[in-house]
């Protein structure tokens, strides 16, 4: 096992991971246990799946403060299986004593810095595969399945292999009508979606100067590169967003919690946010993303914007960028999904909301929805959707004979405009 | 039995990023075990369920299963008696299931010249793998993994160690 870097130097993700196994430092390849300080769960992969594995285990949850729960794959229930789903996991929440327990709030991913649980530094798990999301905030956030997740639940640990780190880093600021998501589709297609164990870190001017919502969609998709998590060093922006939800950080963690300058990373890759088009993922997978234009007239049936990546409140806005004053072309139906309550409102107060609503967009309850083939929205044999979702694997979003094709909220609004894919950058002043 | 005890089966080659999908089809993620693993493979490998005898060796190239989270795409080839996976590289959430469900996976970069219906003896303690008429080094596992390997995954294992404590 070759040590990592120079001597005492250490990625980020290798800080988090030795202070959280008691260390001072942790080598990459070598296999510790770490305090587990934060647990995402939620309805599908939560207390139904192992509530009964920790009563047969006849131990309590080891802290039930550090566990958050949140229901939004089954909302709202649909039919008598999802609601008794939804009930068992309220009960789990109240016999357990789990009072972050979030119920149809928004999207778990997006309900946890919301309601400001994430700190710089923090090692954390989620039952979900998109669990990185959480890095955006400086944090060590890693999913697991069931089983792992009884074990934590259990014991309050993990054990973890100290994963190696590719940075990834982008100069230039970012042209009208483009966004993070254009940015990470584009990643896809350059770093492919094998980068299995690796955390990829997001670096450079373009990313600090992000907001916490879109640095939210780089580190969400890490998921999608095959990526362990992904993570951004907490800076400036990081602490005003959490101090303005309420919560408590010093500024000290800014410097505790960065990859040192000679830490050494597997692979260093640069990208220029200026020169970048709009990028779009043809079917059926995300890697298989190109600029717009090489789509242009691909005609569609419906366009959706929803789920944790794609429908935050900025999300919302960028679409009603492209929509304000124009309507949703006869033939074509626009569903928008807010990905919480929270971002529902917001939209409501700042214009946003009637601005959808005057394009004729339709408006879908909040929660994973159509992106994990839940709830409405689901696509007929032949239909073509564009989508602000992550994933665009075969039959995801309904009928296996159904295409999706995934881009930013400004290109799924232009599409909805034109009926089908077009430039975004003609619809934005 | 050990899922440390010595393996001797035959060997199904499977190419890369074999998916969650394919493992566990989404469409039969509500029925039984039984109902699910009888479709396990059959995009890819039409009859596997049916050929698979218990004891045989799942041989793959990189990223075996990617995808989703679940964990039945580890329980169908369990309950179809695949007794281990070795591959150039695994889906990292597929490779904690299949640990924390008492399933073998062991990481090995010479896969080359083995194919599907050799016998293959693998001993995953000692990380060495036999097939395609020569002996192969896998990654060996920590010793808490083969533990967890030995008491049948990830919940016996907590379960033997309460028991331990209680003791």
């Amino acid at each position: 096992m070759k040590p990592s870097g120079t001597a005492g130097a250490a990625t980020l993700a290798q800080k988090i991971i030795a202070r959280a196994a008691g260390r001072e430092t942790v080598a990459v390849g070598e296999h510790v246990t770490c305090e587990v300080d934060l647990v995402l769960s939620h309805d599908s992969s939560g207390p139904r799946r192992y509530a009964q594995r920790l009563e047969a285990l006849g131990v309590p949850v080891w802290d039930p403060d550090k566990v958050v729960l949140v229901t939004d794959h089954f909302v709202p229930a649909t039919d008598a299986r999802s609601a008794n789903v939804l009930a068992m996991t309220r009960r789990w929440a109240k016999d357990n004593g789990v009072n972050n327990f979030y119920d149809m709030q928004g999207i778990c991913h997006v309900v946890l810095p919301e309601k400001g649980h994430l700190r710089p530094g923090m090692l954390a798990v989620g039952g979900d595969s998109h669990s990185p999301t959480g890095g955006a905030y400086g944090a060590f956030m890693v999913g697991i399945g069931a089983t792992d997740m009884t074990g934590v639940l259990a014991t309050g640990r993990i054990w973890l292999r100290v994963p190696r780190t590719i940075r990834v880093e982008w100069t230039g600021a970012l042209g009208p009508a483009m966004s993070a998501k254009d940015m990470i589709l584009h990643l896809c297609a350059k770093l492919g979606m094998g980068n299995d164990y690796r955390v990829i870190e997001f670096a450079g001017e373009t990313v600090t100067g992000l907001p916490m919502s879109e640095r939210m969609v780089l580190t969400n998709m890490s998921a999608e590169l095959g990526a362990k998590t992904g993570i951004i060093a907490a800076d400036a922006t990081t602490l005003a967003d959490i101090r303005a939800r309420g919560g408590d950080v010093a500024d000290a963690v800014i410097d505790q919690y960065r990859s040192d300058d000679n830490a050494e990373f597997e692979a260093e890759h640069r990208f220029d946010a200026a020169d970048l088009p709009p990028q779009v993922a043809a079917p059926h997978s995300p890697d298989n993303t190109r600029p717009v234009d090489e789509h242009l007239g691909v005609a569609v049936d419906q366009a959706y914007i929803g789920a944790c990546t794609g429908a935050k409140h900025t999300d919302l806005q960028m679409a009603a960028a492209v929509l304000k004053g124009r309507k949703v072309r006869s033939g074509t139906r626009l569903m928008i999904a807010p990905a919480s309550l929270e971002a529902t409102r917001l939209a409501a107060a700042d214009g946003t909301l009637e601005i959808l609503t005057e394009a004729g967009a339709i408006l879908l309850p909040t929660g994973c929805g159509a992106c994990a083939g839940m709830g409405a929205g689901a696509l007929a044999a032949g239909e073509t959707c564009i989508s602000s979702t992550s994933r665009n694997f075969r039959g995801r979003m309904g009928d296996p004979g159904s295409s999706v094709y995934l881009a930013s909220p400004f290109t799924v609004a232009a599409a909805a405009v034109a009926g089908e894919i077009v430039d975004p950058r003609e619809f934005v002043a | 039995m050990s899922a440390l005890a010595p393996v001797a089966g035959r060997a199904w080659v499977f190419g890369d990023q074999i998916d969650t999908d394919v493992l566990a089809p989404g469409a039969y993620m509500l029925e039984p075990i039984e109902v699910l693993a009888s479709h396990c493979l059959e995009a890819i490998e039409p009859g596997f369920a049916t050929s698979v005898q218990v004891g045989d060796v799942i041989v793959a190239g990189r990223s075996f299963g990617i995808g989703s989270s679940r964990e039945q795409a580890v329980l169908a080839l369990r309950h179809l008696g695949i007794r281990a996976i070795v591959a150039h590289s695994f889906a990292r959430i597929f490779y904690r299931n299949s640990l924390a469900l008492g399933l073998p996976v062991l990481i090995c970069d010479d896969l080359e010249g083995v194919e599907t219906g050799q016998p293959i003896r693998l001993d995953v303690a000692a990380a060495s793998l036999d097939a395609g008429g020569r002996t192969r080094a896998c990654e060996p596992l920590p010793d808490f993994l083969l533990d967890m390997l030995d008491a049948g995954g990830l919940i016996e294992q907590l379960s033997r160690q309460l028991a331990a404590e209680r003791a």
